[in-house]
């Protein structure tokens, strides 16, 4: 039988899920902001900006995103910004965005939840995880 | 809380061919759903489009007029294949 009709293969592919996002921390606080920001975000293709983390998020907005990245398959690592008050406002200052969570692929800015979920539903977010 | 008419008028300041459409999402008049239709968006990933409308809404969100946006951004020719916008 094959994985297109399998009806208990939900994700479209025959890889094993994965156990979800990664919880990071940082290794060294010290140094400039900004190269921090660029060290935690360069740390995994998929990077998550978020309150709390995969297993126990701290607001609907982040737990949204980890939901949709949990379903495709995603393979990512998450920064929670409630520990870290220089993070939470570097960040925002960084990428010129004001709210968390913050989805970053390969180095770069891709949305919020309003953006992510909207990707999600046109099915383009995949393509950009690709 | 905030004027429609501004907002609107303020975005179409920058984005001159933009059709603009304010949604109030709560009855409170500070936050807005907004729906922009604007060629300006071509070749432009959704987070630049979506930060091209906060630049405009900067100064309004900080002095908390407006205390949250829901924005919706498309390119006339999306626009137009969802049956927003007359062909």
């Amino acid at each position: 039988m094959s994985d297109d009709n399998n009806p208990f293969n939900i994700l479209g592919s025959d890889k094993v899920p994965q156990q979800g996002g990664q919880a990071i921390q940082e290794e060294n606080k010290s140094g400039d902001l900004n190269e921090r920001i660029k060290n935690l975000i360069n740390s995994s293709k998929i990077f998550l900006f978020m309150k709390g983390n995969p297993q126990m998020p701290q607001c609907g907005f982040s737990a949204n995103v980890v939901g949709i990245l949990n379903a495709m398959n995603a393979n990512y690592k998450t920064f929670d910004i409630l520990t870290d008050m220089d993070i939470r406002q570097g960040v925002k200052e960084f990428s010129n965005w004001p709210t968390y969570p913050q989805l970053y692929v390969n180095g770069q800015l891709i949305g919020g939840n309003d953006i992510i979920m909207e990707m999600y539903e046109a099915g383009e977010l995949s393509e950009v995880l690709k | 809380m905030v004027d429609f008419t501004t907002v609107e008028n303020l975005i179409k300041g920058t984005l001159t061919d933009a059709v603009v459409k304010v949604t109030d999402l709560t009855g409170t008049q500070d936050h807005l759903g907004i729906m922009i239709i604007s060629d300006a968006f071509e070749g432009k990933i959704l987070i630049q489009q979506h930060q091209m409308i906060m630049d405009i809404l900067k100064e309004k969100l900080h002095s908390n007029e407006i205390h949250a946006v829901q924005l919706k951004t498309l390119t006339k020719e999306k626009a137009k294949a969802q049956g927003l916008l007359e062909s």
